[in-house]
C-alpha cells in the first residue's frame, strides 16, 4: 500500500514571544518549531498500514522552507520511506486552501492509494488543509478518525463526531482521511534511525515543477490577514499572586465559598 | 449576487443547537451585506426542521432532500455547490463542526473561494471581514476575503447566542431545492458506537478537579486522583490524557468529550485548546493553574495563577493534613 503523509513544522511561541511593532507577525526571536503533533499520529497509521500490507512505501510531503525539513527528517526517522519538499518565498504567509493547492501537485503526482493527514496543525488550527486537499485530488474523505481497519481496498473507519459519539463509516481506496490524535502509540526513532534518515531520498522542488503557477497560487488563497494582536482576554481571570502556600489558601477559600 | 446562506446542521433526528447559532451571526451582518437572508437544511428529512429554522429575520429556508439518511460529505459537497449557483450568496455561514469541517474546505478550495474556519467575530469592511485565533489561540487574527464572490466561514460554536427557534408562524419562505444527488455518496455509514460510560459520571459533580498535560507521567495520575478524592472533587482530564490512553474517555471535558457545567472546575495544567474550553466555559467559577502567564484557559477563567501545579498540589495537601 502507497500510503502520502503530508507533514508540517509548526510554529511554537515561547514564554516571551513579542509581535512584530506593525503587528504583521511575531518577532522570529520568539519562535521555536516542531514536528506537528497530528501529523505524528497520521505518520504512524501510514507506517502501521504498509507494514501490515507487507509492501508498498510511505511518502512524507511537506511544504515549507528549509526550516522544514526538519519535520520531513523526523518523519523519515520514524519510518517514511521518501520525503518531497515543496517550497518558494511566494508560499510565505500562504493559508490552508494555498497549501492544500501545492500539496495536490505533489500528491497527484504520486497516485496513492492512501493520503493521511493530520486533522488539523497546532499552529494555525484550521483544520481544512486536508478536506480541502482531498477537493482538489477528488478524494473520497472522510474527517476527524480515530481507527483505521483495512481489507485491502477499502477501509472501514471511526468518525470521531461531538460529545463522545462515534460513526463507523466505509469508504473504497483510493481516499483521503484526516487523523485524530490518539488513535495510535507513535513510536519514536532510534537514535541511529535519526541518523539515518539524512539518507533517505529527500526531493526538493517549486511549486512550477509541479505545474502551478503564481497565478494559480494567487487564486487558491481564501483569506488576507490584516492585522494580528495580543487577544482582548475581556474581564478575564483575577490573578491570584504570591507564594504557592497564598495560592493554594486563596483557592481553597474560592472552593468552599462557591460549594457552600 | 448578495446575501447570506445559512447551512443548518441535523444528526440523529435532532437540528443541532449551533444552527440557531449561525442565525444569530447572519441577522446580525444581514444589513451590511445586503440581500435576503436564506437557511438551507440538507438531509433525508428536512421538512421536519423547516418550522424551527423560520426564526426571526430569516427570509427564505431551503430544504434539499438528501438521498441518504445520515450526513455523507460528498453529498453535502455538491447540495452547497448546487446552493451556492442558485443563490450566489455573497457569505455562506456553517458551523465549525465536525460535519461541516468534513466538506466545506473542499467546496471553498475547488471553487476558489474565500475561506475561513473557527470564526470568534464577524464584521463589515466593503466586505466580510472575521476574527479567529492565530499561533494555537495565543493571538487573534483579523482576516478580510478580497476579490472573492463568495466567502464560506466555519463559526465557533458557542460564540454567538442562540437564535429564538421559529415557531411555525413565520414569514419566511420554504422552498425545496432539487440538486441532483443520487449516486453523489462516496462513503457508507455503518452505524454509531457511544463512548462506553465509566465509573462516574462527571457531567453531574459539582466540583471538578481538571488534570491535563501538565502532569508529564502517568504515574501522577494517581497523586490528583487522591487529592481531588480529599477536596471532595470529582477527577475530570483534558484530551492528551485520554489519547495517551492513562485516563478512560467517560472522564474527558471537551467538544468530543463530555460537557459540564459543575459548580467549581479547578483546571490544572490545562492550556485551554479550544476543543477543552467548548465543554468547560459554561462552569460558573472556572480556578484555572498553568505555569504559561499566555494559555488561553485564562481567557475562560474566573481566578487564574501562574504556578506549577505540583508546588500547588503540596501546598494543597499540606493543608488538607
Amino acid at each position: 500500500m502507497k500510503v502520502v503523509v503530508p507533514v508540517k513544522q509548526v510554529v511554537v511561541l515561547d514564554d516571551e514571544f513579542e509581535l512584530l511593532p506593525d503587528g504583521s507577525g511575531v518577532d522570529p526571536d520568539g519562535i521555536e518549531s516542531e514536528l506537528n503533533e497530528w501529523d505524528t499520529f497520521s505518520l504512524e497509521a501510514a507506517l502501521q498500514l504498509r507494514d501490515a500490507a507487507g509492501d508498498g512505501e510511505v511518502v512524507a510531503i511537506t511544504v515549507g522552507d528549509e526550516d522544514a525539513e526538519e519535520g520531513l527528517l523526523a518523519a523519515l526517522a520514524k519510518g517514511a520511506d521518501r520525503g518531497v519538499r515543496v517550497w518558494h518565498d511566494e508560499l510565505q504567509g500562504a493559508d490552508a486552501l494555498a497549501v492544500a493547492r501545492v500539496l495536490a501537485g505533489a500528491v497527484g503526482r504520486e497516485s496513492p492509494d492512501l493520503v493521511l493527514c493530520g486533522v488539523q496543525s497546532s499552529d494555525a488550527i484550521n483544520s481544512a488543509t486536508g478536506i480541502a486537499l482531498a477537493g482538489f485530488l477528488s478524494l473520497p474523505h472522510v474527517a476527524v478518525v480515530t481507527g483505521i481497519a483495512s481489507d485491502g481496498s477499502a477501509l472501514t473507519v471511526e468518525r470521531e463526531l461531538e460529545g463522545g459519539l462515534v460513526e463507523l463509516v466505509r469508504v473504497s481506496l483510493p481516499a483521503l482521511l484526516t487523523i485524530q490524535t490518539g488513535i495510535n502509540e507513535p513510536r519514536y526513532a532510534t537514535l541511529r534511525a535519526i541518523k539515518q534518515a539524512r539518507d533517505k531520498p529527500m526531493e526538493v522542488c517549486s511549486p512550477a515543477d509541479l505545474g502551478i503557477d503564481s497565478a494559480q497560487l494567487a487564486a487558491s488563497i481564501g483569506a488576507r490577514r490584516r492585522r494580528l494582536a495580543m487577544p482582548d482576554r475581556g474581564g478575564g481571570a483575577e490573578i491570584i499572586e504570591g507564594s504557592a502556600a497564598d495560592v493554594a489558601a486563596r483557592i481553597a477559600t474560592i472552593v468552599k465559598e462557591r460549594m457552600d | 449576487m448578495a446575501g447570506i446562506l445559512v447551512l443548518a446542521e441535523a444528526r440523529r433526528g435532532e437540528l443541532r443547537d449551533v444552527s440557531l447559532e449561525l442565525i444569530t451571526a447572519a441577522t446580525e451582518l444581514k444589513a451590511r451585506a445586503g440581500g435576503e437572508l436564506a437557511v438551507a437544511l440538507i438531509d433525508a428529512t428536512p421538512e421536519r426542521y423547516v418550522a424551527r429554522l423560520a426564526a426571526a429575520g430569516v427570509d427564505e429556508v431551503l430544504t434539499v432532500r438528501s438521498p441518504v439518511a445520515q450526513f455523507e460529505p460528498h453529498v453535502s459537497a455538491r447540495a452547497v455547490e448546487g446552493l451556492i449557483e442558485r443563490l450566489r450568496p455573497t457569505l455562506v455561514l456553517a458551523a465549525h463542526s465536525i460535519d461541516a469541517l468534513g466538506f466545506v474546505p473542499a467546496v471553498a478550495a475547488t471553487g476558489g473561494r474565500g475561506f475561513l474556519s473557527d470564526v470568534t467575530a464577524l464584521g463589515w469592511d466593503d466586505g466580510p471581514v472575521a476574527i479567529r485565533g492565530a499561533y494555537g489561540d495565543k493571538l487573534v487574527a483579523e482576516y478580510d476575503f478580497p476579490g472573492k464572490a463568495t466567502t464560506l466561514l466555519l463559526l465557533r460554536a458557542g460564540t454567538f447566542a442562540p437564535a429564538a427557534a421559529g415557531d411555525g408562524g413565520g414569514g419566511a419562505r420554504v422552498t425545496e431545492v432539487a440538486i441532483e444527488l443520487d449516486g453523489v455518496a462516496r462513503t457508507e455509514h455503518g452505524g454509531y458506537r457511544e463512548v462506553p460510560a465509566g465509573d462516574v459520571d462527571i457531567t453531574k459533580a459539582d466540583f471538578l478537579l481538571s488534570i491535563g498535560r501538565g502532569v508529564e507521567e502517568k504515574d501522577n495520575i494517581e497523586r490528583f486522583e487522591e487529592l481531588a478524592r480529599r477536596l471532595g472533587a470529582t477527577l475530570s482530564v483534558s484530551r492528551p490524557l485520554v489519547d495517551a490512553g492513562w485516563v478512560p474517555g467517560a472522564r474527558q471535558v471537551g467538544q468530543s468529550g463530555k460537557t459540564v457545567k459543575p459548580r467549581v472546575y479547578l483546571a490544572l495544567g490545562i492550556s485551554g485548546a479550544v476543543q477543552h474550553l467548548a465543554g468547560m466555559r459554561t462552569a460558573e467559577t472556572i480556578i484555572a493553574v498553568n505555569t504559561d502567564p499566555e494559555a488561553p484557559i485564562f481567557g475562560v477563567a474566573h481566578y487564574g495563577a501562574v504556578i506549577d501545579m505540583f508546588e500547588l498540589a503540596d501546598e494543597l495537601e499540606q493543608a488538607l493534613d
